[in-house]
């Protein structure tokens, strides 16, 4: 499903929607990616899993610029952000255009407590992309709907739970139809029995063939929705591979032990 | 009613205050509007300084820090007074200087103007504060939400910074724009005929300093509940999000 591109001059295959080649950052002297590589073709769900501290948040932060990478190369959608010599994206418009084609999801939401939930979901289309509103606005609740929030447009994010906070922030995501969503521990500020109904939204959007970088926590969801796994060991790719291979048989002792741990 | 005036001794005091001639009233109402004026234009040019202020001190270099620094700490040490006193002669000394460098003549300086350059400057230093702390309150979570989805900067500021500090920016603000209320009181030391010194005027024309002095104090009064009544719905507006701290929800 995943191939490890390595000619780093040879132009990106059109199906390649993400392409990460040889990723560092460092925080002062912290270096905690150290040199990361991976790709994902369009309808590929990759989830990235490793302790705390592995540095899989960063990797995902880095893909969107989030947080600045030290150096490396990364490739969107046959697009390759051009960046300067210290990491920092050299072309501000080229980075907010990227952006829009990545559909971020966060751990706390980030919903903006200051409007709707229909108003979150139509900020970026109408503002950034400058969708017509009503044309926005029409999406905007089939997508509400989609979550299971048809009834909740209304409402501001204060006054729903966290379940339905990040189901609302994925319908944000959505709106903008990125070519990849970007999942960043998507349930672990939640309690345990908002879980599922999170992670069912996410596992429609697997089946119906949605690009996904997921890092997260919950092994079994990985295993299921998954086509690649990736096991990040401090700041490193330990081992990757099908999921039934990396659950079912791991070959490094430290994925062996950190399955053993996380249960 | 007149009647109940005399028996009250209080039928002086209304001739005084009379709109029109020979009463005074006119001239007091004259000077709230001046007062007014003045104030909502210094407001309005602080919160400008002081929304670039905060900016600056939060994402500014050293230099720019630095200067900012120097400006609000200077600015706030300094009596009002006083810098009202340097603000308003070492201006219209500068403008004069230049419009004569440029071979124009002395240029009479409005006093609406003076008051707002004037108080605006005062009221930015304030603002900067207000407005930063502001900032700085708004979950880091909804900047990077904008960021993460391509929001420009000045789109960023204007559809999620302002709205989602409101909030935490209304009560300093509200004390601000009553500060510049009564501020405007200051620029009487310089001649400009706001509500202090047109009740000023008048009480020392009619040897009736009680009833006009009690006047401008109900006067400042009114625009004081008044701008409360404004400013608790604009505070209610800006956490419409946010679940009262009392319970219940909306």
């Amino acid at each position: 499903m995943t191939a490890q591109t390595r000619q780093t001059d040879a132009p990106a295959p059109a199906e390649t929607a993400i392409l990460v080649e040889d990723l560092h950052k460092s925080f002062g002297t912290l270096e905690v990616l150290k040199g990361v590589s991976l790709s994902a073709r369009k309808g590929d769900v990759v989830a990235i899993i490793g302790g705390s501290g592995s540095g899989k948040s960063t990797l995902l932060r880095c893909i969107n610029f989030l947080e600045t990478p030290t150096s490396g190369r990364i490739v969107v959608a046959g697009e390759e952000i051009a960046m300067r010599a210290d990491g920092s994206p050299a072309n501000r418009r080229q980075i907010e255009r990227i952006r829009t084609r990545l559909g971020m999801v966060f751990q706390a939401f980030n919903l903006w407590t200051h409007r709707t939930l229909l108003e979150n979901v139509i900020e970026v289309p109408v503002y950034v992309l400058k969708t017509p509103r009503a044309e926005a606005i029409s999406r905007a609740r089939v997508l509400l709907d989609r979550v299971g929030l048809a009834d909740k447009a209304d409402t501001f994010p204060a006054f729903l739970s966290g379940g339905q906070q990040q189901r609302a922030a994925i319908a944000r995501a959505l709106a903008v139809d990125p070519s990849v969503m970007l999942f960043d521990e998507p349930t672990s500020a939640l309690d345990p029995e908002l879980v599922g109904e999170v992670l069912t939204v996410i596992r429609d959007l697997a089946a119906e063939g949605r690009t996904m970088l997921l890092v997260t926590h919950e092994m079994k969801f990985a295993r299921e929705v998954a086509n690649h796994v990736v096991y990040l060991f401090e700041g490193q790719i330990e081992e990757q591979g099908p999921p039934d291979q990396l659950f079912g048989a791991p070959k490094s002792a430290r994925l062996k032990q950190f399955l053993q741990t996380v249960g | 009613m007149e009647s109940l005036l005399d028996t009250l001794g209080l039928s002086q005091s209304v001739q005084l205050l009379s709109l029109s001639p020979p009463g005074w009233g006119g001239n007091l109402l004259r000077g709230l509007a001046n007062s007014l004026q003045i104030a909502l234009g210094a407001f309005g040019f602080g919160l400008l300084i002081g929304l670039f202020g905060a900016y600056g001190k939060l994402y500014g270099g050293p230099i720019l820090r630095d200067l900012l620094a120097i400006y609000t700490t200077v600015i706030r040490a300094v009596p009002e007074l006083v810098l009202i006193l340097i603000l308003y002669y070492v201006g219209s000394d500068l403008i004069n200087q230049a419009a004569l460098a440029m071979g124009y003549g002395r240029v009479e300086i409005s006093g609406v103007v003076a008051g707002i350059w004037v108080l605006g400057i005062v009221q930015g230093a304030y603002s900067t504060e207000v407005l930063r702390g502001a900032i700085q309150a708004i979950p880091p979570g909804q900047l990077e939400a904008a960021r993460a989805f391509g929001m420009p900067p000045l789109m960023t500021l204007r559809r999620v910074t302002i709205p989602a500090m409101m909030s935490f920016a209304t009560p300093g603000l509200a004390n601000l724009w009553l500060i510049a209320t009564k501020d405007t009181a200051l620029l009487a030391i310089v001649g400009f005929s706001e509500l202090t010194l047109e009740t000023r005027q008048a009480a020392g024309s009619t040897r009736a300093y009680f009833t006009f002095f009690l006047a401008a104090g109900a006067l400042y009064l009114i625009v004081t509940l008044f701008s409360g009544a404004l400013f608790a719905r604009i505070e209610k507006w800006a956490r419409r999000g946010q679940p009262s701290l009392k319970g219940g929800t909306k």
